[in-house]
C-alpha cells in the first residue's frame, strides 16, 4: 500500500482583519481574517516548521527525498530545501529539491511523490501578497504544509493513494514575472469558463482511475487562486455541499502553493477509516488526487494540529503587515545594520545554526549552546556528544525588551531560557506581545530568519510561547 | 604557582585626563596628544624620559603605531592593548608589570577612544565574521536583565528597584555636576529618571553611561624611584583581571544578580593588597557604572554591601559623596562619559586626585584615615565579561 504516512501544517500566528484594509483605504479588504507570516518568517522557515510538525509525529522516519514547493522562494539558484533539510537534521544522503515558481508545483509534487517509489517528504509553502487593496492581498494567506508519502513498509499509511486525474492547459489566467511585486490576472469570467471543461475531464479521469463514483467522495477539497472558478464550477461535480471541506478562506485565506496539502492535513485530522478524500486544484489545468483513509488514521496525531493553529492566533495591524511585506518603510533604530553571516563559519556550524544542536559533556552532563569542545563544568576536552535542542521546551529565567538595537521589526524581546533536561541559551523571543512576557513563561524553539544582510538570509532559531492545546490530546 | 601581585613595587607619579565630551573638533590624535602632554606635565618629565608605552583603545585604532605616530615617539616600544571596556586599566596593568619586572624604569599608559565619529548613538561592536547566530542585543538590554532577576531573588518590588537604580544615576550626576571634565554636568533626580521612557527593559537613556570621546594617561616608575618625581605618589597595591568563560550564557545556575568575574577579581585584588574588610579600609571606589544596575550589584560583588542589601544601602546614601564609602565621586561612566579605552585610566585619575587631596572642594570625599582607593573596570555582559580591580594607596609598604 502506498499513500500518506503523515501530514501536518504550519500556520503563522498573525491574523490581519481584512476590514482594516477597507478602513484604511476605503476599498479592498473584506470580511474575515488572513494569516500573516511574521517579519522573521519566509517560505523556507514556514516550510521547516510544517516539516517539523510532521517529523515529530512520525517515528522511524526514513525519507529518501525532501521536495519543497513554493511560488515565493527565499532564494533563486540556491536550493531552499537544503535549509529545511538542515533544520530537520536529515542525513546528507537525503536529496533535497526545490520545485519552484508555479502555484501548481505543491500539489504536483504530492502527486508525483505518490506515483513514485521510496519515501518523500513533500513540503509546500507560500506567502501570498499583492498590491495594496488588491484581491490577492486580502484573499491570500501565509502558511505551509508537509506530507510524508511512502509505502507502508516505511510506516503505517493513514490515507491510501487510490487514483489521480491530471489536465494541463496553457491558459493566461494568472501570471507574475520573476521579481515582480504583484500578480496579474485576466478577466475572471474568461478563465472561469475555460476551467469548466478541464475540471470535467480531470474529475472523470480521477473517478475512473480510482474506480469510484462522485457519491463515494466523503471529503472534497477543491481549491485554486481563481476563487470564482472554484466556487462556480464546484457544482459541476455533483458532490453534496456537506462533503466540501472548509477552504479556510475566512480564517487564514488562500495559501496558494501550500493550500491543497494544508487543507488535506486539516481533513486528515478528522477523517474516519474508509472515507474517501479528493483533493482538486485549479492551476493552469487541473490536478486531482484521491485518497482513502485507513484504520491507521485513528492513531494519526500531528504535533500541533491545524485546528489548534487556527485558534492560537493573534491580530496583526495592517500597518505591521504593510511594513513586514516591505510595502511601507518604517524608520529603523539609529544603529548599524547587522553584518552578513560568514558562509564558511555557518557551514562549519550548520548543526547549531540550522539544527539547533548543542553539545553535552559526557562526564558532567552539562549542555553547551553553542557547541563547545571544552566543558564549562569540569573542563573535559573533546568528550562531547550531540545535544539536539530543537524539540526541547524551556522556561524564561530573565528577559528584557531592547528598543535600541537594530531589528527588522523593533523592539527585540530577548530572554534567557533554561531548557527542560538542561541547557541554557540567551535567545530572542518571537510571536509575543512584549508587555505580556513574564519570568517563568514556557517557550519552545522555532526556526526563523533573523535578518537579511548583503542578500544573505540569516537563519537561526528563536523561541516562541509553547504551543499546546487540549484538542491535540484527542482526535 | 599563585597570584602574588606587585604590591608596593610600582608607583604612580603623574596622570592626565582630557575633558570627556562629544569632541566634534578633536581627532583621536588630538585627544592622545592632549592627554599625553598633561600627563608628562603632571609627572614633571618629558617624553624622551619614558622608556616604554602601552596604548589602550578598543575600536578607534590598531597597533602601537596609533600612539607612536601622533606623539612622534622615537625608537621606543609601543604596544596596543585591548580588553573590551577594561582596556584602559589593562594598558596600565601591562605597563606596571613591565616596571615590576625590571625591564623599564619609567613607563606610560595612554587610553583613548573616539566613539563619536561612528555616526550612531551608543557603542557598537566591531563586526567579526561569524555564523550569524551570535546575539546582537545592546549592552543596555543585557545589563537590564539584572533588574527582574534581582527583584525576583530578593523579593523587592520592581518599581522600588527601578527607583533604587535611578538613585544611583542621581548620585553620579550630582558628582559629575561638580567635575569640570565630565560630559554631563547637570543634576537630575531619581523621580525624573523614573518618568523617562524605557529603552531597554526598565532602563531609560539616563540609566546608561554617557558616550563620549576622551583620553587619559598615567606614568609609572619603580616605587623606590618615585620620590625623584613627586612627594606624594600613589603606590599600586593590587592589580587583578579575570576573563570569564561565558558561563552565564550556558549555566542555568547563573542568576543574573551577581557578576562572578568582578567578585573573583576583587577577591584576588584584596588578597594581593592585604585588604580584609573593604567596607572599612577603602576610602573611595571608582566602579564601572556602565548601566545603573551594574553599580547596584557591584556594591555586593566588591564587598561594599552585604548580599541582597545593596539596594537599601543605596537608598540610605552609603555610597554618596558624603556617605560611608563614596563611589564614583567624579560622576562615573554615567556622568563623566565613557570613551571606552580611556575609562579605566579616568577612574584612576579620580583616585589620584582624591587621595592626594587635589579634587575640587565641592566634590572632595570627607576627611578619612583610610589610605586606599579602588578602581573597578569591566567589559562584556552579565555572565560573560572581563573584570579588572586595582587598589592604590598613599602609603608605601
Amino acid at each position: 500500500m502506498r499513500g500518506v504516512i503523515a501530514a501536518g501544517a504550519y500556520i503563522p500566528r498573525g491574523r490581519l482583519d481584512r476590514s482594516e484594509i477597507t478602513a484604511t483605504f476605503g476599498k479592498g479588504g473584506g470580511s474575515g481574517t488572513r494569516s500573516v507570516a511574521s517579519y522573521d518568517e519566509d517560505t523556507t522557515t514556514m516550510g521547516a516548521e510544517a516539516a517539523r510538525c510532521v517529523l515529530r509525529d512520525s517515528t522511524n522516519f526514513d525519507a529518501d527525498s525532501l521536495w519543497f514547493a513554493t511560488s515565493s522562494p527565499a532564494y533563486l539558484e540556491k536550493t531552499n530545501a537544503a535549509a529545511i533539510h538542515a533544520a530537520l537534521r536529515l542525513p546528507r544522503s537525503v536529496g533535497a529539491l526545490d520545485l519552484g515558481g508555479a502555484i501548481r508545483s505543491g500539489i504536483g509534487a504530492l502527486r508525483t511523490a505518490l506515483n513514485s517509489r521510496g519515501t518523500t517528504l513533500v513540503v509546500a509553502s507560500d506567502m501570498r501578497d499583492g498590491l495594496v487593496t488588491s484581491m490577492d492581498e486580502a484573499a491570500g494567506g501565509d502558511g505551509a504544509s508537509a506530507v510524508l508519502v511512502g509505502d507502508d513498509s516505511a510506516g503505517p499509511v493513514i490515507a491510501e493513494y487510490i487514483g489521480s486525474g491530471v489536465v494541463t492547459d496553457e491558459i493566461l489566467e494568472r501570471w507574475r514575472i520573476p521579481g515582480g511585486r504583484r500578480s496579474r490576472t485576466w478577466e475572471e469570467r474568461f478563465s472561469e469558463a475555460a476551467y469548466a471543461p478541464l475540471i470535467d475531464q480531470a474529475f472523470a479521469d480521477a473517478l475512473a482511475d480510482s474506480a469510484i463514483s462522485a457519491d463515494d467522495i466523503d471529503h472534497l477539497i477543491m481549491t485554486g487562486l481563481h476563487q470564482r472558478a472554484v466556487s462556480r464550477n464546484r457544482r459541476r461535480l455533483g458532490v453534496d455541499d456537506a462533503k466540501v471541506a472548509d477552504d479556510l478562506s475566512r480564517s487564514i485565506g488562500n495559501t496558494g502553493t501550500a493550500h491543497p496539502t494544508l487543507l488535506l492535513a486539516a481533513t486528515l485530522e478528522h477523517a474516519e477509516p474508509g472515507e474517501t478524500i479528493m483533493v482538486m486544484m485549479l492551476a493552469d489545468g487541473v490536478e486531482v488526487i484521491v485518497l482513502r483513509a485507513t484504520e491507521a488514521i485513528t492513531a494519526h496525531k500531528s504535533a500541533i494540529s491545524v485546528e489548534t493553529q487556527l485558534t492560537q492566533a493573534a491580530p496583526i495591524s495592517y500597518g505591521k503587515f504593510l511594513s513586514w511585506r516591505g510595502r511601507v518603510d518604517i524608520e529603523p533604530p539609529n544603529r548599524p545594520a547587522p553584518n552578513r553571516p560568514s558562509a564558511a563559519a555557518a557551514h562549519r556550524r550548520a548543526d547549531w545554526k540550522f539544527g539547533f544542536v548543542g553539545t553535552r559533556d559526557r562526564s558532567s552532563g552539562m549542555i553547551h549552546m553553542p557547541p563547545a569542545r571544552v566543558s564549562q563544568k569540569g573542563g573535559a576536552v573533546d568528550d562531547m556528544e550531540e545535544a539536539p535542542m530543537a524539540d526541547a521546551a524551556g522556561t524564561i529565567a530573565s528577559f528584557t525588551i531592547d528598543k535600541l538595537v537594530y531589528s527588522p521589526s523593533p523592539p527585540v524581546v530577548f530572554a534567557v531560557v533554561d531548557f527542560d533536561g538542561g541547557g541554557r541559551a540567551p535567545i530572542e523571543l518571537t510571536d509575543v506581545e512584549p508587555d505580556e512576557v513574564r519570568i517563568g513563561d514556557r517557550v519552545e524553539p522555532t526556526f526563523r530568519r533573523l535578518f537579511t544582510s548583503d542578500e544573505i538570509h540569516n537563519y537561526f532559531w528563536k523561541v516562541r510561547p509553547l504551543r499546546t492545546s487540549a484538542t491535540d490530546e484527542d482526535r | 604557582m599563585g597570584s602574588h601581585g606587585i604590591k608596593d613595587q610600582v608607583a604612580i607619579i603623574g596622570m592626565g585626563c582630557t575633558k570627556f565630551a562629544e569632541h566634534w573638533d578633536k581627532s583621536l590624535d588630538d585627544l592622545i596628544i592632549d592627554a599625553a602632554r598633561s600627563t608628562y606635565a603632571s609627572a614633571g618629565i618629558e617624553q624622551p624620559d619614558v622608556d616604554a608605552f602601552w596604548f589602550g583603545t578598543s575600536q578607534s585604532a590598531a597597533s602601537g603605531l596609533a600612539l607612536a605616530g601622533p606623539l612622534k615617539i622615537q625608537g621606543k616600544p609601543v604596544t596596543r592593548v585591548e580588553n573590551y571596556c577594561a582596556t584602559g586599566s589593562e594598558a596600565m596593568r601591562q605597563a606596571a608589570y613591565a616596571v615590576a619586572s625590571g625591564a623599564y624604569d619609567v613607563v606610560m599608559a595612554v587610553g583613548a577612544e573616539k566613539v563619536k565619529d561612528g555616526g550612531y548613538q551608543g557603542l557598537n561592536a566591531f563586526p567579526i565574521p561569524a555564523d550569524g547566530t551570535q546575539r546582537t542585543l545592546t549592552a543596555a538590554a543585557m545589563f537590564s536583565l539584572i533588574l527582574p532577576a534581582y527583584s525576583n531573588k530578593y523579593g523587592i518590588d520592581e518599581d522600588q528597584l527601578r527607583y533604587v537604580v535611578a538613585k544611583i544615576a542621581e548620585k553620579n550626576h550630582h558628582n559629575g555636576a561638580r567635575n569640570p571634565l565630565a560630559q554631563f554636568r547637570r543634576e537630575t533626580s531619581a523621580d525624573q529618571i523614573c518618568e523617562m521612557a524605557a529603552v531597554a527593559g526598565r532602563l531609560s537613556v539616563f540609566d546608561c553611561a554617557g558616550v563620549a570621546d576622551g583620553a587619559a594617561g598615567v606614568i609609572l616608575c619603580r616605587a623606590d624611584e618615585a620620590h625623584r618625581y613627586t612627594d606624594n605618589p600613589l603606590h599600586i597595591k593590587a592589580l587583578s583581571v579575570v576573563a570569564g568563560t561565558g558561563a552565564g550564557s550556558l549555566d542555568p545556575d547563573y542568576d543574573y544578580t551577581t557578576l562572578d568575574e568582578c567578585r573573583w577579581a576583587a577577591d584576588d585584588a584584596y588578597a594581593q593588597a592585604g585588604v580584609t574588610d573593604p567596607k572599612s579600609e577603602i576610602a573611595l571606589a571608582e566602579v564601572h557604572d556602565c548601566f545603573t544596575p551594574t553599580e547596584l550589584v557591584l556594591m555586593e560583588d566588591l564587598g561594599f554591601a552585604d548580599r541582597g542589601m545593596a539596594w537599601s544601602e543605596v537608598l540610605a546614601g552609603a555610597f554618596d559623596l558624603d556617605g560611608r564609602l563614596p563611589v564614583n565621586t567624579d560622576g562615573g561612566l554615567k556622568a563623566f562619559g565613557h570613551p571606552v579605552g580611556a575609562s579605566g585610566l579616568r577612574m584612576l585619575y579620580e583616585v589620584w586626585l582624591q587621595l592626594r587631596g587635589e579634587a575640587p572642594d565641592d566634590r572632595r570625599i570627607p576627611v578619612t584615615d583610610r589610605t586606599l582607593g579602588l578602581t573597578h573596570n569591566l567589559g562584556g555582559y552579565p555572565g560573560e565579561m572581563v573584570s579588572f580591580v586595582g587598589i592604590y594607596g598613599t602609603e608605601p609598604g
